[in-house]
């Protein structure tokens, strides 16, 4: 079984790493996650976003959550923010997803457009 | 929701929205066969703003909402469906800026009961999100206890965040590892 000592080793192990960081202002995923969006599937989206993020080591990222958004129907629902203050969102987001976006839009910069809410309500 | 952990996430952010600081999340099997009782018992207390008794009465409604983003409110009254649907009982108690209590109760052999699912995924979701917050997870069950303290942990990390990925990754393994060690077996349905 586990133990909370093990934590010290983590922590020796994750202090080496900090010191190798830039402080650069980052960028924010947020996720939707209130009735609507948990029961729409967002709590293995937002993991898909933690995994992602870490296995490709990229820095200066947060992943968090917030409220309903308002528009419940397009859960879950991610809003990406850059650095300076652009915002994309995107809508109904799976796990497999969320990996394209990480890959195309944070690490290539490139926006995903199908995905976003505008592609999402102009099919209409 | 398809499971107790997803209805864990939804209604801990009520208490976040509370601004709550200490959140506990109790999960107990109480077997009391001689009573005729196998229960299930979920357990949620913060120590947020609380509630007003006129409030209080009107929460378990849908159609009530602190929100102003939409007109409905489905976390409570959700959770309460899950635990009546199986004959379980639901119970809610606040007072003003004493904090909020919730206690759902779950016949375990009630063939409508939802299972635990990935109390895991939903702590870590919540911790990475609220490190600011003191989360507290309690397990009881035939086999022991578990508990987890994120104060604890972030004692023990002194100088390294709990939302760094490898503490969050280690989080996930020892909240796993008690839910398996405490329900499975009687419950035999971890993750699903």
């Amino acid at each position: 079984m586990k133990s909370i000592a093990e934590l010290d080793e983590i922590r020796r192990k994750t202090l080496e790493q900090i010191s190798l960081r830039s402080n650069e202002n980052g960028l924010r995923v947020i996720v939707g996650m209130a009735t609507c969006g948990i029961a729409a599937g967002a709590r293995p989206v937002m993991k898909a976003f933690m995994e992602e993020i870490s296995k490709r080591k990229l820095q200066n990222i947060t992943v968090f959550m917030t409220g309903c958004i308002g528009a419940c129907r397009l859960e879950p629902i991610v809003d990406i923010i850059d650095s300076e203050g652009n915002k994309t969102t995107y809508v109904k987001m799976t796990a497999e997803k969320a990996e394209r976006v990480v890959l195309e839009h944070i690490v290539n910069g490139k926006v995903c457009s199908e995905l976003t809410i505008g592609a999402e309500e102009s099919k209409k | 929701m398809r499971d107790l952990s997803l209805h864990i996430l939804d209604i801990v952010q009520n208490s976040i929205k509370a601004k709550a600081t200490e959140i506990s999340i109790i999960l107990k099997h109480e077997d009391i066969s001689s009573l005729g009782k196998n229960i299930l018992k979920l357990i949620i207390t913060d120590n947020g703003t609380g509630m007003e008794y006129e409030l209080l009465n009107r929460v378990e409604d849908p159609f009530m909402t602190t929100r102003t983003s939409r007109k409905v409110g489905l976390g409570i009254p959700l959770l309460k469906e899950s635990a009546l649907k199986c004959d379980g009982e639901f119970k809610l108690s606040s007072q003003k800026d004493a904090g909020t209590e919730i206690t759902a109760a779950f016949p375990i052999d009630h063939i409508d009961r939802l299972p635990v699912g990935d109390v895991g995924e939903t702590m870590i979701t919540l911790i990475s999100s609220n490190p600011e917050i003191r989360f507290m997870l309690f397990l009881e069950g035939e086999k022991g206890s578990f508990g987890l303290d994120t104060r604890e942990v972030a004692e023990s990390l002194k100088g390294v965040i709990i939302t760094e990925y490898t503490v969050i990754n280690w989080l996930k393994e020892y909240i796993d590892d008690g839910i398996k060690n405490i329900f499975g077996g009687v419950l035999n349905e971890v993750n699903c």
